[in-house]
């Protein structure tokens, strides 16, 4: 105390507070500020870009200009981040297989990860926009319950409460979510695609989303418990089975205790 | 006894005891019933009514056998169902609902699903056994209608069946709506929409059914009353009333040799009947059971509870509700208007409170409507074949189409999504379909009737068409016909048409005009409708006409037809003998000096 106490009036005292309160401020600042979502931007090296940037002049060009700032057929790609560019090529939407009223997904992306990747921070490198989300989060392993209830209160009016699908306007659809990946869930929740409204992280926070992806992997994989579930998609398929095979096994047993003589 | 007759060795072995005459432990118990209460008189009354055998009479059966299901499975839920809205949080053993905040309806029925021994199977089977309800109750309705059997003295028993049929529909919802799943709950926000289109009193009915605003805590008590106790005891009453009247009149049977209006042919209850239907019983309920535990019906656990901030896309109601819903989607929005600061939803109105009454009220009338028009007064126990009353087939065909060009429109988006079609495209077709199909579908199948009665004539008149062709010995052509036997004749001769009345003078003798001249205008006007085009069957006049077509070259034929015989034996041409049509020169196996 004494030591410190006696030079408290030296000269580079005030200078030694001020670098020690900037110290201090400046890395609360980074670990407590909102992180800034170009996260690929900072990892991806300028190797990358220039890969990716390849890659746009030969297949996406034509559509969203050499400058990816957009034309007469295809949206400006700047600021819509990673998150946007790894689900549009990622499930196989973009490159556009054929225009139409949606972008349909593709059994197979037309790129391997690695070429999204690039894409992706290309893309990323125009604009600030958000990024591809860590594996923590759409893993699964969250509140199955809470993620239940979160899904039928923000998907379920377009995407069916088990997420089967249904339909909107003019041929327009909200696709099944069965056999989509917990990342691409969240990429569209974060980007928006189409139709869809953007759930961003005021909306829904990261956590509100891993629960959704969670409740989604389980109604994917738990078990049908009362039977063949006739695809989830309510009393349609049920009213079918019951005009159809239903009654259709009825009339057969009618029609044969009707020959049968008496 | 013992005598030398040689009869006797074949009754040596035959039982001397006399009968005892009781029936044993079996007969004293009925003497005891017998005895105190007078039973056996209706009991042999019963027995030995004599029911005829076709598989579309047991249409009605399955509707019964659904409604015994639904009776005995529905007590069983009442056991563990809770029916009521206060609010609890779920901790049952259904993991992805653990911690959710629900009612206390929704809750046990996710314990009846989930918990409760064999609850699911028991729900499943009495949710597959209403929609077979339904669907037995339409298609034995159709069966009636189109065999008109709604005849006199029938008519009665017509409008109970209306009756069952509607409350049944009404039953449905009630049921559906009982658990509080998202499905349910969006079921029951819609039915406050359709109160509130209701001009001017519209607020008030949906305040005292929901007893405040919506959803209250009130309907799920309320619906739980109506559907365990006061339809079910409606329903449960007028189908007794209906088999009553049914045991009544006698059952109806098909046209047939030996059949009559005053007769049923057919078997007596016991045993044949009795070994039948209650076969039928348990294939019925055995059917419905394999169903319900093979195939998933409402699975209210994935659904979720209900929030009024919630809904799901595919919302649809069951299938018996479906028309009214498709009504819906069809209905163009412009309907809506305000009026004197007043707001009226016709688009929603029409479709969810107007359509049933009118369309029960159209299927009520039509009976006493086709009464009217053909002036019959007759009993009929005799059904029609559908070919034979063109109209009327038409009309109900028109309907039914009607009927299921609504019920198709209520799955407009699964349509879209599946045949990857825009909803609104599909919306507009199911639209204009509304109108064309009706039509179409009436035009068609009264020509197709007429001429399947044409067929009948034909095959009447000249038997079928056997493809032998016959030479004669100075080379001409024939084809031999063989005609039906008495057999096969009767039922396509033994039919009514009805001819289309004229108009009676619109003044009486003393010059004073009728009071009813419109009305019998309409009349003759209707009967042209129906009965214009109209096939008679054929009279024994003609019969006897066509059989003598053919007699100049009658013996010829024969001569031909024997001498066949003689040189391939019996199994040629054993049947050529009805009569013949000398081929034209038109046909590839005419005469060829007659091309």
């Amino acid at each position: 105390m004494s030591a410190l106490a006696a030079r408290r009036r030296h000269p580079a005292a005030l200078l030694i507070v001020l670098i020690f309160a900037m110290a201090v401020l400046g890395g609360l600042y980074a670990v407590l500020a909102p992180k800034s979502a170009d996260a690929a931007e900072a990892t991806a090296n300028s190797g990358q870009i220039t890969a990716g940037r390849q890659l746009f002049i030969s297949n996406c060009a034509s559509c969203h200009g050499s400058n990816a700032a957009g034309g007469p057929a295809g949206p400006s790609l700047v600021g819509v981040g990673a998150a946007s560019v790894d689900f549009q090529v990622g499930t196989g939407r973009m490159p556009l297989q054929q225009p139409g009223v949606q972008a349909q997904r593709a059994n197979k992306p037309q790129f391997t990860q690695a070429e999204i990747n690039q894409l992706a921070a290309y893309v990323a490198s125009l604009g600030t926009g958000p990024a591809v989300p860590p594996s923590q989060y759409t893993n699964g392993g969250g509140n199955i319950a809470k993620g239940g209830e979160l899904f039928r209160v923000n998907c379920a009016m377009c995407h069916n409460f088990a997420g089967s699908g249904g339909a909107l306007t003019r041929g327009k659809y909200a696709p099944s979510l069965m056999d989509v990946s917990g990342k691409h869930v969240y990429e569209a929740m974060l980007t928006g695609p189409q139709s869809m409204p953007v759930f961003n992280d005021t909306n829904l926070s990261p956590q509100d989303k891993k629960d959704i992806i969670s409740y989604l992997k389980n109604v994917k994989e738990e078990p049908s418990q009362g039977g063949h579930n006739l695809g989830l998609f309510g009393p349609v398929p049920e009213g079918m089975f019951a005009w159809t095979i239903g009654i259709g096994i009825l009339i057969g047993a009618a029609v044969w205790l009707g020959r049968k003589a008496a | 006894m013992t005598t030398s007759r040689p009869a006797d060795d074949l009754r040596k072995d035959d039982k001397r005891d006399e009968p005892k005459g009781n029936g044993g432990p079996a007969g004293a118990i009925a003497n005891w019933v017998d005895e105190r209460t007078g039973a056996a008189k209706g009991a042999r009354f019963l027995m030995k009514k004599v029911f005829p055998d076709h598989w579309s009479f047991m249409l009605g059966e399955i509707a019964m056998y659904s409604l015994i299901i639904l009776l005995l499975t529905g007590t069983f839920l009442t056991f563990w169902f809770v029916p009521s809205m206060g609010e609890t949080v779920y901790n049952g053993s259904y993991v992805p609902l653990k911690g959710v905040q629900m009612s206390e309806a929704f809750k046990s029925t996710v314990n009846i699903s989930m918990d409760v021994r064999g609850g699911l199977l028991i729900r499943q089977i009495h949710h597959w056994a209403a929609l077979l309800f339904l669907v037995s109750i339409m298609l034995h309705m159709a069966r009636v209608f189109f065999t008109g059997a709604f005849r006199k003295p029938r008519e009665i028993n017509w409008i109970i069946g209306l009756l069952l049929f509607m409350l049944a529909m009404v039953e449905g919802f009630a049921g559906y709506s009982l658990p509080d799943d998202l499905l349910s709950g969006t079921g029951i926000r819609a039915a406050e929409g359709f109160m509130l289109s209701i001009p001017v009193i519209g607020s008030y009915v949906a305040s005292l059914v929901f007893g405040g605003g919506f959803p209250g805590e009130a309907i799920i008590p309320r619906l739980f009353t109506v559907h365990v106790l006061l339809l079910p005891a409606i329903i449960v009453g007028l189908f007794t009333a209906h088999i009553i009247l049914v045991m009544v009149h006698k059952h109806t049977q098909y046209p047939g040799p030996g059949r009559t209006n005053k007769n049923v042919v057919g078997f007596p209850l016991m045993p044949v009947y009795t070994a039948k239907a209650g076969g039928f019983f348990f294939i019925v309920f055995g059917v419905t059971a394999l169903i319900s535990g093979l195939v998933t019906i409402n699975p209210i656990w994935m659904y979720g509870p209900y929030e009024p901030t919630m809904v799901t896309a595919g919302s649809q109601p069951d299938w018996y509700m479906g028309f009214a819903d498709g009504a819906l989607r069809l209905l163009p929005g412009r309907l809506e208007f305000t009026l004197l600061e007043h707001t009226f939803v016709f688009n929603v109105f029409i479709g969810a409170i107007l359509l049933i009454p009118l369309m029960w009220t159209a299927m009520g009338i039509y009976p006493f409507l086709e009464k009217w028009v053909t002036g019959d007064n007759e009993e009929h126990h005799l059904l029609d074949r559908p070919r034979n009353a063109p109209t009327r087939t038409g009309i109900g065909m028109a309907f039914f189409v009607f009927y299921f060009v609504l019920f198709f429109a209520a799955g407009n988006d699964l349509m879209a999504i599946k045949l990857h079609l825009s909803i609104n495209d599909i919306t507009w077709a199911f639209r204009i379909l509304t109108f064309l199909g009706p039509v179409m579908a009436f035009w068609i199948t009264k020509r197709l009737c007429l001429s399947l009665q044409r067929r009948d004539r034909d095959l009447v008149l000249h038997g079928r068409e056997t493809g032998r062709i016959i030479r004669t010995a100075e080379g001409r052509f024939f084809e031999a016909h063989e005609p039906l036997n008495r057999y096969q004749r009767w039922p396509l001769v033994s039919f009514a048409s009805h001819a289309p009345v004229s108009l009676p003078a619109g003044i009486d003798r003393n010059g004073v005009r009728r009071r009813k001249a419109a009305a019998d205008k309409m009349r003759v006007r209707l009967s042209h409708f129906f009965f214009n085009d109209r096939i008679e069957p054929v009279t024994p006049a003609e019969l006897e006409a066509a059989h003598h077509h053919d007699e100049p070259v009658r013996e010829e034929i024969d001569h031909t037809v024997e001498e066949a015989r003689r040189l391939e034996g019996d199994d040629f041409g054993g049947k050529l003998h009805g009569g013949a049509e000398e081929l034209s020169s038109s046909s590839a196996y005419g005469h060829p000096d007659q091309r």
